[in-house]
C-alpha cells in the first residue's frame, strides 16, 4: 500500500472517489464561509462587550430587533445550502451511472460473510476471499449482498460505501485509474469478527489482470458447494484465498435464500445484467 | 425455566465477579448508612414518594450524573483499548458490549434525564405554575426511567450486556446471530424508560399550554419553556416509532416471529427506518432544550434582551417539523436510490439554516450588552465554537455522496460527539450551573468550576479532532482493534489522552459539587436572584417553597422579572398578606415507585423469558392501577395561615 496515502479519502485513485472528494472540498469551503466569521465575531464580541466598569462600548439593553441583520443571517445559510444542494443533487445522480462510458464494465459479485468478504467473477468464473483484483481504467460494477448481518462495502480510495444487505443486490460503480493496492473494510458492524474484515483491492493493467485470471484458473483450487458452505458457516476471519471456480448460481441462490425471494423487485440488478 | 440461560448468569469471568462483589459491597454500605442514621423514612417520604416537580428534577439530575460516570467509564475503557494497535486489553466481545452500553446510556440515560431534569426544575417556575399538569404521572415518568436504566445496567453482571450497537440493527439482533439475554435487556430497558419519556412529553405539553400564569401569552413565554414545548412535541411523535420497532423486535426474539429477520418475508430495512424515525428526532429532542438554556443564559449574562425573540420561536418550530424529515440520512448507503437520497440530503442541510440563525442571534444578544462570565456563561460561550464546527461537519455529512465516504467512519463519530457533547452536554451544564442555586439555595463554587470547564474543553478538542482525521484515514467505527501501519496509531493515542483529560474534567465537576455542598453556607444565595436574571423563577426565594408561588403573579410582558427590577417594583411584587389563600397541592404517593418496580419485574421476566415472572410483574402493574383508580382525593389544602408563616420565615412578608 502507498505509505504516503494515509488520508485515504483525500487521496482518491479513481473517478468516483474523486467526485466525492470534490464535493467534500466544496462543502468544506462553503461551511468555512460561516465558521470563520462566527469564530472571529465571537472572539470580538465577548472581548468588546465584557462587563468592566471602564468599558466604553455602547450598552443598549433594549436593542433586540433588526430586520436587516436577520435577513442577512437567514440569507447567508440559505445561499450556502442552495449552492451545496445543487452540487449534492448533481453528484448523487451522477454516481449511480458507470464512471466511464467507453470501456465495457467488469462485474464483480460481493458477498459479506461472517467474517470475510467473498468476491465472485461471473464472467471469469473465478472467486476470491478478502482480495479483489480489478483491471485499472475500466469501470467495475460491484453487485453486493450479504450472507450475514448487514455490512458495508467501503474502499476509501476508490469511492464511498454501499451497504451489503441480505436478500438484496446493491450496485456500486467504482473504477481505479491507476494500478495499486487499496485498503477496504466492512462499513457496518456485524458482530465479533467484524473488526478484522479488511480486504484489499488490487488494481492492475488489463493485460496483467487477464494473466492473473489465467493463473488463478490454473493454479488455485476450486470452491466446491461444501467449501462454500464451510466459508459461510465458519464464523471466523480468513486469510486471502483464491479459487479457480465456484458453484454456478451460488450468488443468486444466496440472495434468494436470504430473503430475496420475497423481494423480487430487488433482484432486477442481477437479472438485468445476466 | 432456569437452565437455558443459566450459563450466562455464571460466567466465570473475574471482571464480572469483581463487579458483582463491588455492587454488593456498595449496596450493603448504602443500606448500612441509611439504617445507622435512621434515614429510611426520610428517603421514602421526601424522595421516593415525592410528586414535587423540583425534587423530581433533582432526582433526574443525580441519576443523569451517575449514568454519565458509567458511560464515561465505558468510554475510557474503549479509548484505552484503542490507544495502541493490536492491544488485548479488551476482547472483541467485551468491547462490543461496552460500545453498545456506552451509546445507549449516553443518549437515553444521560442526555434524556438531563433535559427532563431541566424541564422539571425550570418550566413550572418559569410559567408561574405550582406544579406540572400531572404530578403523579411525573413521578411515574421518573421511576420508569430509573428502573429502565437499572435494568440496562445490571445486564453487565447478570446475563451479559447487549452487544449490537446502540442502534441494535436487525438482523444482527435476531436470535439467529445474537442469542441470549443481552439484546433483551436493551429492548426492555428502552421500552420501560420510553413509557416514562412519552408521559413526560405529554405532561409538559399540557403544563405549558394550560398552566401558564394569567397574562403569559405564548409569545411572552421564556424561550427555555418554548424549547421544552418543542422538544415535548417531538417526543410524543417520535417515541411511538421506537416502541413499535422494539416491540416487534422483541416478538421476533422471544416468540420466533419474522418482522425483521431475513427469511420468511421479514425485512431488516424496516427496523432501520423505524429506529431512525425515532432516532433522528431524538437528537433534536436532546439539543432543543440546550438551545433553550442558552436562550436564558445569554440574555441574563449580557444584561440585555434576547436578540430576535420571534425568530427564535420560529426556528424552534421549524426544527420541530424538519427533524422528522431527515431520518434516511442515517443510511444514504442503503441503496434507496438517488431521488430519495437527494431529498434527505437537502432536508438535512436545510435544518442547518434555523440552527445557524440561532447562533447569530445568541452572538447579537451579547453585542451591545455587558458580558459577564460566571460558570453558566462560560459553558454557553464554549458551546458556540463547538456547535458551529459540529453543525458544519453535519452539513458536510448531509451531502449524500460525501457521506458515502464518511459513513460509519470516525469522521461521523467525531461529528456526533461534537454536537452531543459540545451541544447537549455543554448546554445542560450551563443550565445546571445556572439553576443550581434555584434547586439547592447555594451556588457552585467558581474556581473549581472553571478548572473543570477548561479540562473538559481542552480534553474535548484533543479527543475528537483526531477522530475527524482518523475517519478520513479510513478508520471505521465499532472495531475493537486495528493493525499498525495504517497511520492511525498516534492519532488514536492522542484521542485517548484527550479522553483522560475529559475524565479529569468530570471528576472536577464532581469535586466542584462536593466542595460547594460542604461550603454551602458561604455560597448561599440569599437574594433568590444571584445572576440578576430575567424570568419568573428568579422572583422566588432559592430554593423555591414547595408550593412555588404564594400568589400566582399576573404577567404583562416578556422578561417580566427584569422589567419589574428595572422599574424598582420588586417590593410590590411580593405577595401581600391579604392575597394569600389556601393552596391545593397533590399528595405524595408511593405507587409510582412500586408501579415502576412492577414494570422492572416484567422487564426482567422478558429478558430471561421467564413468563411466570412477566405475569407476576403485570399483576403488580394492574393492582397498582386498580388501587389508583379507587382514589377519590389525591390532593390536600395548605391553609393560608401556614403559607403566611412560611413566607414570613422566608422574609417575603
Amino acid at each position: 500500500m502507498n505509505g504516503n496515502a494515509q488520508f485515504l479519502v483525500l487521496n482518491p485513485a479513481g473517478p468516483v472517489a474523486r467526485i466525492e472528494l470534490h464535493l467534500i472540498v466544496v462543502s468544506i469551503i462553503l461551511v468555512l464561509i460561516i465558521v470563520i466569521p462566527v469564530m472571529l465575531l465571537l472572539a470580538y464580541i465577548t472581548r468588546r462587550y465584557r462587563d468592566h466598569p471602564d468599558n466604553t462600548a455602547p450598552y443598549m439593553p433594549e436593542w433586540s430587533e433588526s430586520k436587516l441583520l436577520e435577513i442577512i443571517w437567514w440569507g447567508i445559510p440559505v445561499a450556502i445550502v442552495g449552492i451545496l444542494g445543487v452540487y449534492t443533487v448533481y453528484d448523487t445522480f451522477a454516481l449511480v451511472r458507470p464512471p466511464m462510458k467507453s470501456a465495457s464494465p467488469l462485474t464483480v459479485q460481493v458477498t459479506s460473510l461472517n467474517w470475510k468478504w467473498l468476491f465472485q467473477y461471473p464472467d471469469q468464473g473465478i472467486a476470491t476471499v478478502n482480495e479483489v483484483d480489478i483491471p485499472a481504467n475500466r469501470p467495475v460494477q460491484f453487485v453486493i449482498t450479504a450472507n450475514s448481518p448487514m455490512n458495508g462495502f467501503w474502499v476509501p480510495q476508490l469511492g464511498g460505501q454501499e451497504y451489503a444487505m441480505p436478500g438484496m443486490a446493491m450496485r456500486l460503480w467504482l473504477e481505479a485509474d491507476k494500478p495499486g493496492i487499496f485498503y477496504g473494510h466492512g462499513g457496518n458492524f456485524t458482530g465479533r469478527g467484524y473488526a478484522k474484515m479488511a480486504f484489499h483491492v488490487v488494481s492492475r493493467p488489463q493485460r496483467d489482470f487477464d494473466r492473473w485470471v489465467k493463473l488463478v484458473k490454473q493454479s488455485s483450487p476450486a470452491l466446491t458447494q461444501s467449501g462454500y458452505q464451510q466459508l459461510v458457516n465458519a464464523q471466523s476471519n480468513t486469510p486471502t484465498l483464491l479459487f479457480s471456480s465456484y458453484p454456478a448460481g451460488s450468488f443468486e441462490r444466496t440472495i434468494r435464500h436470504q430473503g430475496g425471494m420475497y423481494m423480487q423487485r430487488d433482484l432486477s440488478i442481477i437479472n438485468a445484467d445476466r | 425455566m432456569l437452565p437455558h440461560y443459566w450459563p450466562t448468569l455464571v460466567t466465570g469471568d473475574p471482571l464480572i465477579y469483581g463487579a458483582d462483589a463491588s455492587i454488593g459491597l456498595v449496596s450493603i454500605a448504602i443500606v448500612f448508612v441509611l439504617t445507622y442514621y435512621k434515614k429510611w423514612g426520610w428517603l421514602w417520604r421526601e424522595w421516593l414518594t415525592t410528586v414535587d416537580h423540583k425534587k423530581i428534577g433533582i432526582l433526574y439530575l443525580i441519576a443523569a450524573l451517575l449514568m454519565l460516570f458509567r458511560g464515561g467509564v465505558d468510554a475510557l475503557l474503549m479509548r484505552t483499548q484503542l490507544s495502541r494497535p493490536n492491544l488485548h486489553f479488551l476482547a472483541a466481545d467485551h468491547y462490543d458490549q461496552i460500545f453498545t452500553t456506552h451509546g445507549t446510556i449516553m443518549i437515553l440515560f444521560v442526555a434524556m434525564p438531563l433535559i427532563f431534569a431541566m424541564f422539571n426544575i425550570v418550566v413550572p417556575l418559569q410559567i408561574g405554575a405550582r406544579d406540572v399538569a400531572y404530578p403523579y404521572l411525573n413521578a411515574i415518568s421518573f421511576w420508569m426511567f430509573f428502573f429502565g436504566a437499572l435494568l440496562l445496567n445490571i445486564s453487565f453482571v447478570i446475563g451479559g450486556s447487549p452487544d449490537a450497537g446502540w442502534v441494535s440493527y436487525a438482523p444482527l439482533t435476531e436470535n439467529q446471530f445474537d442469542h441470549g439475554p443481552g439484546e433483551n435487556f436493551y429492548i426492555m430497558a428502552l421500552q420501560i424508560t420510553g413509557i416514562g419519556s412519552m408521559a413526560t412529553g405529554i405532561n409538559f405539553i399540557i403544563t405549558i399550554l394550560r398552566m401558564r400564569a394569567p397574562g403569559m401569552t405564548l409569545m411572552r413565554m421564556p424561550l427555555f419553556t418554548w424549547s421544552a414545548l418543542a422538544a415535548s412535541i417531538v417526543v410524543i411523535y417520535a417515541f411511538p416509532a421506537l416502541t413499535v420497532a422494539l416491540g416487534l423486535l422483541l416478538i421476533d426474539r422471544v416468540a420466533g416471529a419474522h418482522f425483521f429477520s431475513m427469511d420468511h418475508g421479514g425485512n431488516p430495512m424496516m427496523y432501520a427506518n423505524l429506529f431512525w424515525i425515532w432516532g433522528h428526532p431524538e437528537v433534536y429532542i436532546v439539543i432543543l432544550p440546550a438551545f433553550g438554556v442558552l436562550n436564558e443564559v445569554f440574555p441574563a449574562f449580557s444584561g440585555k434582551r434576547i436578540f430576535g425573540y420571534s425568530t427564535m420561536v420560529a426556528s424552534f418550530m421549524a426544527i420541530t417539523i424538519l427533524s422528522f424529515l431527515l431520518w434516511a440520512h442515517h443510511f444514504f448507503t442503503m441503496g434507496a436510490g438517488p431521488g430519495v437520497n437527494a431529498f434527505f440530503a437537502l432536508a438535512s442541510m436545510a435544518i442547518g439554516i434555523p440552527t445557524g440563525v440561532k447562533v447569530f442571534n445568541w452572538m447579537f444578544t451579547m453585542y451591545r450588552g455587558r458580558v459577564r462570565m460566571p460558570m453558566p456563561m462560560r459553558w454557553a460561550v464554549g458551546f458556540i465554537p463547538n456547535f458551529v464546527v459540529g453543525g458544519a461537519t453535519g452539513v458536510m455529512l448531509a451531502t449524500a455522496p460525501g457521506d458515502y465516504q464518511y459513513h460509519n467512519s470516525y469522521f461521523l463519530i467525531a461529528h456526533f460527539h461534537q454536537v452531543l457533547i459540545g451541544g447537549t452536554i455543554y448546554g445542560m451544564f450551563a443550565g445546571m450551573y445556572f439553576w443550581w442555586p434555584k434547586m439547592f439555595g447555594f451556588l457552585l463554587e467558581e474556581r473549581i468550576g472553571r478548572l473543570a470547564f477548561w479540562l473538559w474543553n481542552v480534553g474535548f478538542y484533543v479527543t475528537f479532532f483526531p477522530q475527524y482525521l482518523l475517519g478520513l484515514m479510513g478508520m471505521t467505527r465499532r472495531i475493537y482493534t486495528y493493525p499498525a501501519g495504517m497511520g492511525w496509531s498516534s492519532l488514536n493515542l492522542l484521542s485517548t489522552v484527550g479522553a483522560v483529560i475529559m475524565g479529569l474534567g468530570f471528576l472536577f465537576i464532581v469535586w466542584n459539587i462536593l466542595y460547594s455542598v460542604m461550603h454551602r453556607s458561604e455560597l448561599r444565595d440569599v437574594t433568590g436572584d444571584p445572576w440578576n436574571a430575567r424570568s419568573l423563577e428568579w422572583s422566588l426565594p432559592s430554593p423555591a417553597p414547595h408550593y412555588n408561588f404564594a400568589v400566582i403573579p399576573t404577567i404583562t410582558r416578556r422578561d417580566e422579572w427584569w422589567e419589574i427590577k428595572k422599574y424598582g417594583r420588586t417590593e410590590d411584587y411580593r405577595p401581600q398578606p391579604g392575597e394569600i389563600q389556601d393552596i391545593h397541592m397533590p399528595n405524595n404517593s408511593g405507587r409510582p415507585f412500586l408501579f415502576s418496580v412492577a414494570f422492572f419485574v416484567v422487564g426482567l421476566g422478558f429478558v430471561f423469558e421467564w413468563y411466570a415472572v412477566v405475569i407476576l410483574g403485570f399483576a403488580g402493574v394492574l393492582a397498582i392501577m386498580l388501587h389508583r383508580s379507587q382514589e377519590v382525593d389525591d390532593g390536600h389544602q395548605i391553609p393560608a395561615d401556614e403559607i403566611r408563616h412560611e413566607e414570613i420565615a422566608l422574609g417575603r412578608l
